[in-house]
């Protein structure tokens, strides 16, 4: 055996030769698609760029344009889930309630969608039928009707089976603004039910599609649920995001960076489902940084926030909301950070995700 | 009782154990405690129990990441296979993204064509087949389905994962899959362990050994380190409940003088181990020499496979070469991984190493050192997290110092 150890260290180096600078990736990775921090360096380096503008620089869920009346929210979004259907859901749901949540957590009420199907050469048409149908169905039981769209259809090798594309129009009463400047200290950090139902459901179906499991999407239209917090507590929400690719994590960690404001969450009132708990952890991966698709974070001033509970609460898609976090008393800083108080009343750093969700190996 | 009380009453055992140490030492020193396994680092620090340790309790990191020990040398064959034409490697998630040294010096037939070959995922990215597997056997219904692709299963990992890849081969054996071979990087962890300790370049006060390890080889093998090394061993499982026991455990042991070997984790763990997973393990691998990232070489560490199986072996299928090991120039692994430095010490640590850009196999792992300091402790002050290292200088004493690198 040689020796084991030399102890010099090399001296501390600020800028070391490996540091390479936006071309690490001279290609597009999966994790650019896995709406963690290879999604921030895509948009960053490589679109956000050519087509910056102030409405756009906002990434909010929609881009808003004032008018003179009132205003537009106009958001779009493509669904590419493998297995096109899944517990709980299919491609066609997800391609209507994602992007009628987009609109809703801007404060949006939808009005229009426009959907767009790309079509893999042999997919079965008994499929498509039922990913229509499921697509009525969805923007039926948000009552927002599809009123334009588009087919293509590519060869076999090109796609995989089907993907959609949706866009959708809103309107936002002047009366309201969620935002993250309107983020500040005291505020508490709510959500609507458990955590990961929907990420785990879609990666069993894909990676385990003979494990039978009671977990499954939590993939839901919100806007009724939203318009109603929005009517009953006016002035009580300041800002509504959806945890979807990159989960709680991700999006808690781009508040505290955006908001400069430190975050505290608590792992005990985080709900999440025992199923849901134990599956990731079968899968090593942590529940707070997978997908869901039927869940809002709100911030709420917190002499509002017991009210707004209860109404999140006596709504069927709110059953298990619960209060499950804070915005500290800290001062503004760029190092702000989101903090896990764990189960065991330890703390630690809540990160965005890398990207691409990698089972570990034991 | 929550998991909040059972772990608030294993620390004032703890500390209870720590006390009566110092009492019958006639003096206060730190502890520190070494958990071998990469799923007590990853639990240690996702439940936050580092931050509620006690200042003179440190818990710090072995060679238990079984992506973080794999040899470079292993790792750039697996680089240069997955860049032959015609080449499926099925493999574990972790171990997509750790980079090779970048050299190419698999001869002419495995010439790379694809530039810039960094790692499994940059390969993926420019057309390579690799695919994450969640089991061995998904490897054999792949090789199965593509009867024209030469399908490579990537088994890295301890005695925990050996019977898998052994199931694998002795399947593809009774079934005689032709396009199907293994590039084992299989590791044993005692060998390890007793040349880590052998070295005498880390002292440690006690050892949480691995559940999952020991569900499989027995609680016995760590008598050894007991009896040669006068270490307290205790064998713990995964939860955070189980690791505080262990750690209140381990201090206990070292508050009566008498080293022993105490097995906290009954329900799944016994004296010898699980018999069905080491006659696999027996029947397809033999105890090899082999390298180790950080450990070099060391006898008996590694599990090659028996000459039976030569055909199911990638080395011999594709008389593949011995390549040099080079480590890579300015990161610390190595000592990371022998717990002899700080994520913090290496001058690449989260400037021009991190989990978006790893230099390193410690930062690409979810179980390595350095990529669970970036995730969870980073930010984090002083007086808060006491990592797996020991941050401040202590001078190394004969009673059973620790040789600090000072950040």
């Amino acid at each position: 055996m040689h020796t084991l150890l030399d102890k010099t260290i090399p001296p501390q180096k600020k800028h070391s030769p490996f540091t390479i600078p936006n071309s690490q990736f001279p290609r597009v990775l999966l994790a650019h698609g896995g709406g963690g921090q290879l999604t921030d360096s895509l948009l960053n380096n490589h679109i956000l760029p050519h087509i910056s503008n102030p409405i756009l620089n906002d990434l909010l869920d929609s881009g808003i344009l004032p008018t003179t009346t009132n205003r537009l929210a106009i958001s779009i979004d493509s669904y590419v889930v493998t297995p096109w259907k899944f517990p709980g859901g299919d491609i066609g749901r997800l391609a209507v309630s994602g992007t009628i949540n987009d609109l809703a957590v801007t404060g949006a009420t939808p009005l229009a969608l426009a959907l767009s199907i790309i079509l893999a050469e042999g997919f079965e048409l008994t499929h498509l039928d039922a990913v229509m149908a499921s697509i009525a169905t969805t923007a039926k039981e948000a009552n927002v009707r599809i009123i334009t769209g588009d087919t293509k259809v590519v060869a076999h090798n090109q796609a995989d089976g089907i993907y959609l594309t949706t866009a959708g129009l809103g309107s936002i009463p002047h009366s309201t603004n969620l935002h993250p400047s309107q983020i500040t200290t005291g505020q508490l950090l709510l959500l609507n039910g458990p955590i990961a139902d929907h990420g785990l459901a879609v990666m069993l179906a894909r990676e385990f599609p003979d494990v039978t499991t009671t977990l499954q999407s939590d993939v839901a239209p919100l806007n009724h649920l939203i318009h109603t917090l929005m009517t009953e507590h006016p002035n009580a929400i300041t800002f509504m995001r959806d945890p979807t690719r990159g989960g709680l994590a991700g999006l808690c960690a781009d508040l505290a960076r955006q908001t400069r404001l430190h975050i505290t969450l608590d792992e005990s009132a985080i709900p999440i489902r025992h199923e849901a708990r134990h599956a990731a952890d079968m899968l090593g991966l942590d529940p707070l940084e997978i997908a869901n698709e039927g869940k809002i974070l709100l911030t709420v001033h917190p002499q509002h926030a017991q009210q707004v509970l209860q109404t999140l609460r006596s709504h069927p898609l709110g059953r298990d909301s619960a209060i499950i976090g804070q915005i500290d008393k800290a001062e503004h800083t760029p190092d702000a950070i989101c903090e896990l108080r764990t189960l065991i009343g330890g703390r630690r750093i809540i990160h965005k995700p890398y990207g691409e969700q990698l089972p570990r190996i034991c | 009782m929550t998991a909040a009380e059972i772990v608030r009453g294993y620390l004032t055992q703890l500390n209870r154990a720590a006390d009566a140490l110092a009492k019958r030492e006639g003096r206060t020193r730190n502890l520190i405690f070494m958990e071998i396994c990469g799923t007590h680092t990853m639990t240690a620090f996702r439940t936050g129990l580092h931050s509620l340790l006690p200042p003179t309790i440190k818990l710090l990191s072995g060679p238990g990441c079984p992506v973080c020990v794999t040899a470079q040398s292993d790792i750039d064959q697996l680089l240069n296979l997955a860049t032959t034409p015609n080449t499926t490697i099925c493999t574990y998630g972790d171990m997509l993204r750790v980079p090779g040294s970048t050299q190419n010096l698999g001869g002419e037939n495995r010439k790379s064509k694809i530039e810039n070959q960094k790692s499994l995922e940059s390969a993926r990215s420019q057309g390579a087949d690799i695919r994450v597997i969640y089991s061995t056997l998904d490897t054999l219904t792949y090789a199965q389905n593509n009867p024209t692709r030469e399908v490579i299963l990537a088994a890295v990992g301890f005695e925990t994962t050996a019977p898998a890849t052994a199931a694998a081969i002795l399947q593809a054996h009774s079934t005689n899959l032709k396009n199907f071979s293994v590039l084992a990087s299989h590791k044993r962890v005692l060998p390890a362990m007793t040349a880590l300790l052998d070295s005498g370049e880390v002292h440690i006060d006690g050892l949480l050994c691995p559940g999952h390890v020991s569900a499989i080889t027995g609680s016995a093998i760590f008598q050894t380190l007991v009896e040669k090394y006068h270490l307290p061993c205790v064998i713990a499982g995964f939860e955070e409940t189980h690791m505080a026991a262990a750690l209140a455990t381990l201090a206990e042991i070292l508050a009566t003088g008498t080293p022993q070997l105490l097995n906290n984790y009954k329900e799944a763990v016994t004296p010898h181990g699980n018999p069905a997973a080491l006659a696999l393990i027996h029947e397809v691998f033999q105890p090899a020499s082999v390298r180790w990232r950080a450990l070099g070489e060391i006898p008996a560490s590694g599990l090659t496979i028996r000459n039976k199986f030569a055909a199911f072996d990638a080395t011999k299928k594709f008389n593949l070469p011995t390549l040099p090991d080079r480590e890579i120039p300015n990161c610390l692994c190595s000592k990371v991984i022998l717990g002899a430095a700080s994520p913090k010490n290496c001058p690449l640590f989260a400037t021009a190493c991190t989990p978006i850009h790893p230099i390193g196999p410690c930062m690409v792992s979810s179980e390595g050192t350095c990529a669970a300091h970036f995730k969870y402790a980073r930010h984090l002050s002083h007086t808060t997290i006491r990592a797996a290292t020991v941050r401040e200088r202590q001078a190394p004493s004969k009673e059973g110092g620790f040789h600090a690198y000072v950040a």
